[in-house]
């Protein structure tokens, strides 16, 4: 019978309690654990930090199969586990493309043999994400994966009968359709956001019309047909107005916002250091105080990482040869408290909605995304908000090192990650 | 000045003065029986081209070998680039053979930037045309032809001087060199281009921006006629080429227009019939032909000032009183 | 000791010396080279070329013909140009006719170290192919380091390598004069 007490730790940021945990499940939450009930366990003493239940990305790209050389699913939920995840969703965009029950029942498969992280797979829409014919949404759904969230990220299902179909045959199981909103004819060889900077840097623009036009279709499909959608890595102040509007008729729509889309804006891309490459782009200030105060009153209801590495000869080019993305697990959480904790727009409580129950109720996902309370599965992750330092990506789990935030100073750091009771990170590192 | 050559932005007033009077000079060297100067002895200087441009290529290669500059043309057609080696394995590949400066032309906006701060290398580098960005050394003889054409010559900035720049100015590094080079230098410049060969963003640039071409020749000390590419017709840019010529090329009719002082300019190759017509292109005014002789004139003088000493040449308002009384 | 008035350069030849010492100047030339009818005038940036400037001048009004006067910029032809920033240039102006076959007389404010006139010989050498070539300068202040020596010399001015001599004249410097001085402190690769 294994047996943790964490003592003294601020539960969702409230008041200084005592956890304990047997043998996976939350048995005790108080300030009174009796010692008795306590004996033989584990003693994390966790005065001054924050308990939260554990994060759930449902944005993460593990490369496995076909791009081992920048992730594995092994080396992507160490990741995982050091930022403070218990769960993450791995998306379809592999080789070969996670588009039948076959390769979605790998994935999984790889996830639980990892141990420091659920994997649970997305689903492709498209086969081969080539937006024009359906995947096998049901094989998929019905494999061992259990896929409910399907989506051609890296690619727009730009096809509005495709995705209106899509969304209406996921209905059958409660399915959702993450969208990665990107209308392909105004963003072709786009490189970062159409702007005052991409005008003065020469680099073709990706303008955030191409972002809103296809959200405004899609909530407008998803209305239409009575099915619900999710909009993946949101960065416009534009495509906040028209997730609002949707919001206020009602509709079934949700939303993410990338860390790095928080914090970053195209600014950074006059160093032309492919680092800042990433897709949807780095956009401006307006755009990302937009971006915070959407995802602080709601609009926007959670945080994904977009994590996507990648090795380091596909960033250390010049930028149109660099591939787009940047790793984001081990960061997510430090990036979150520094834009939306530290300046007052979200308290503990809501990071933990924003990035543990949201997500996991928008990937219909089992067991993560619970309350800190008795008889919940004890999936948690303690912070310690006061610590400070720089980004040291020599020292990720990750393989890949394409951080946008090397040597920068970030606050806050995950100390312990619990995955059904048992530790993944233990004072900092991978247990 | 800088190390390196990347942005006609890099360029302070002093420094853009300087290379324009110091191109001047070199410009004089041609008109010697000995066009070759000594200066450069002993320096490679790389010539890394990783599009087609001969023209700008053979202008590079002669300033450096009028400098007496070891010369090495590195193409990327046939070479190992086309092959799939990278910029950085490329670069290594000429630090290793102790190049002193590169002058790079890519296809990449930001290629010659990310080269001279990777830390790849440690010579110079000069930027010959990197995709949409810019083009630095055409806006310096741009400049350098304005300012003989315009002005008293040596010493003189373009101060008042209103310079017109008409064309496909959203894909041009042309244009974008030259608003920087030329604001620097004092001018008010005017963009023409229908709206969608204006980048989103334009505002923000230090000129106007007009649609019509009309309204701006009669104010016009020069006129410079950007190369339209007949394929960008196919991206819907606009409809055709005879109502692109119509609205925004310039005829015997327009120039008839202009001041009688002003010039017409384009960096070549010409469209004829296009953004040009052969009256305009083989009259007296235009400088297209004389732009290509300033390049050589112009390349020499940044090369000298970036490579003739142990660092680029240094601008400050008294520079060369103080070091008169040297080794005589 | 007293650093800061010792530093301070000290006029050695004023304004009436200098017209007195071109004066006799122009007049060895017109002796030596025969009423001087074949002779170019060059004078090395800066001051050189005021000082041919005023040596044309004086020439023409003793022998009422003008003679062609123009300027050479060593810059390009020096052999320490490695040793700072790069230089700007100054003005090389040939005259109309050239100097293939013609005396060329080059002028210079101080002769030094020599290397400037095996510059400047250089620099000729790639321009045409004069008869001869000479050379006039204001002050002599020796300490040759190549073999080259003046066939003009307005004051051999007799110094140690610790001293700076400065001429400044009207043209660039609003007076004439020549000042002798003490190097600041002499970790001098300039000079």
């Amino acid at each position: 019978m294994s047996k943790t007490l964490i003592r003294g730790a601020k539960v969702l940021g409230g008041e200084a309690q005592d956890v304990l945990i047997t043998d996976g499940t939350i048995i005790a939450v108080g300030t009174d654990v009796t010692v008795s009930s306590a004996e033989g366990a584990t003693v994390v003493e966790a005065a001054g930090q924050v308990l939260l239940p554990g994060l759930v990305d449902l944005h993460t790209h593990l490369r496995e199969p076909g791009r081992e050389d920048s992730e594995t699913v092994l080396t992507g939920t160490k990741a995982a586990a050091v930022g403070g995840f218990t769960a993450v969703h791995a998306m379809a965009n592999t080789f070969p493309v996670a588009d039948t029950a076959g390769v979605v029942e790998q994935v999984w498969r790889l996830g639980k043999e990892s141990g420091y992280c659920d994997v649970q797979p997305v689903g492709a829409v498209t086969v081969g994400l080539e937006g024009k014919q359906l995947a096998e949404l049901g094989a998929m759904h019905d494999s061992a994966a259990g896929v409910r969230v399907f989506s051609d990220d890296g690619k727009c299902v730009d096809d509005a009968v495709i995705m209106r179909r899509a969304l209406e045959y996921v209905k059958a199981f409660d399915g959702v359709i993450a969208q990665h909103a990107q209308e392909p004819r105004l963003t072709a060889g786009a490189q970062m956001n159409e702007g005052i900077v991409s005008a003065e840097l020469g680099l073709a623009g990706w303008p955030a019309v191409a972002e809103e036009s296809i959200i405004a279709r899609d909530v407008l499909l998803a209305a239409h047909v009575g099915s619900r959608v999710h909009i993946c890595h949101l960065s416009t102040a534009g495509s906040v107005e028209i997730v609002r509007w949707a919001k206020s008729k009602g509709w079934n729509v949700t939303a993410e916002v990338t860390p790095h889309h928080l914090l970053l804006t195209d600014e950074l891309v006059r160093s032309y250091n492919p680092v800042y490459k990433v897709n949807p782009p780095l956009r401006t200030e307006a755009d990302v105080l937009a971006l915070r105060e959407a995802l602080a009153d709601g609009t926007i209801d959670c945080v994904a990482t977009d994590h996507a590495p990648h090795p380091h000869e596909d960033k250390d080019c010049e930028w149109g040869a660099a591939a787009m993305g940047m790793v984001g697990l081990e960061t997510a959480l430090s990036v979150v408290q520094h834009t939306m904790v530290d300046t007052g727009l979200l308290d503990w409580a809501g990071v933990a909605d924003r990035m543990s129950f949201r997500p996991a109720e928008i990937g219909r996902l089992k067991g993560h995304g619970r309350p800190v309370s008795p008889g919940e599965p004890a999936n948690l992750t303690l912070v310690d908000p006061a610590y400070r330092g720089p980004v040291d990506p020599a020292g990720f789990a990750s393989r890949s090192r394409n951080t946008p935030y090397e040597g920068r100073e970030l606050p806050g750091r995950v100390t312990h990650t619990f995955l059904r009771g048992r530790a993944t990170v233990v004072d900092g590192t991978l247990a | 000045m800088k190390r390196h050559l990347i942005s006609a932005a890099d360029l302070t007033r002093d420094d853009a003065v300087l290379i324009l009077d110091t191109a001047e000079e070199m410009a004089r060297v041609a008109d010697r029986p000995i066009k070759k100067l000594p200066t450069l002895r002993g320096r490679t200087v790389v010539n890394l081209f990783f599009e087609d441009s001969t023209r700008t290529r053979i202008s590079f290669e002669a300033a450096a070998k009028r400098l007496s500059a070891d010369v090495i043309n590195f193409s990327a057609k046939g070479s190992s680039v086309s092959k799939g080696e990278s910029l950085k394995d490329t670069a290594l590949t000429l630090e290793a053979m102790g190049a002193d400066a590169v002058v790079i032309r890519h296809g990449d906006s930001g290629a010659p930037h990310r080269l001279a701060t990777s830390g790849w290398i440690g010579g110079s580098v000069v930027n010959a045309g990197d995709g949409t960005h810019e083009h630095p050394t055409q806006a310096l003889l741009d400049a350098f032809t304005m300012r003989r054409h315009l002005t008293d010559g040596a010493g003189q900035d373009l101060s008042g001087r209103h310079i017109t720049i008409v064309g496909d100015i959203l894909h041009s590094r042309v244009a974008r060199s030259n608003v920087h080079l030329l604001t620097t230098l004092g001018a008010e410049v005017t963009l023409v281009a229908p709206p969608t060969l204006v980048p989103i963003g334009v505002e923000r640039w230090p000129c106007e921006v007009s649609y019509d071409l009309d309204a701006v020749l009669t104010k016009s000390d020069a006129v410079m006629m950007l190369r339209v590419q007949r394929e960008r017709m196919n991206a819907a840019f606009f409809p055709t080429e005879r109502e692109y010529a119509r609205r925004y090329g310039l005829d015997g009719d327009r120039m008839g227009r202009m001041p009688d002082h002003a010039i017409v300019m384009h960096p070549g190759p010409m469209n004829r019939g296009m953004e040009i017509t052969a009256e305009v292109a083989d009259s007296p005014r235009c400088t297209a032909v004389e732009q290509v002789a300033n390049g050589v004139s112009i390349r020499m003088a940044v090369l000298y000032l970036l490579l003739g000493g142990n660092e680029p040449a240094v601008t400050t308002t008294a520079a060369p009183a103080a070091r008169i009384e040297e080794s005589k | 000791m007293d650093a800061p008035s010792s530093n301070a350069a000290r006029p050695v030849l004023e304004g009436p010396d200098i017209t007195r010492m071109l004066t006799r100047i122009a007049h060895e030339i017109v002796e030596r080279a025969k009423g001087a009818g074949d002779v170019v005038l060059l004078g090395i940036p800066t001051r050189g070329v005021f000082l041919a400037r005023r040596l044309a001048a004086k020439l023409e009004e003793i022998t009422g013909r003008p003679v062609p006067v123009g300027s050479l910029d060593i810059t390009m032809y020096r052999d320490d140009l490695r040793l700072g920033p790069a230089r700007a240039l100054a003005r090389t102006e040939i005259p109309g006719d050239g100097i293939e076959g013609r005396v060329v007389l080059l002028v210079d404010d101080v002769l030094f170290s020599g290397r400037t006139i095996r510059a400047a010989l250089d620099a000729l050498n790639d321009i045409g192919r004069p008869r001869a070539v000479q050379l006039a300068v204001l002050v002599d202040r020796g300490h040759r380091e190549l073999p080259i020596r003046a066939d003009y010399v307005g004051k051999n001015l007799p110094t140690s390598l610790r001293e700076t001599v400065k001429v400044q004249l009207t043209e660039e410097d609003g007076r004439d004069a020549v000042l002798l001085g003490v190097k600041p402190t002499a970790p001098a690769g300039e000079q």
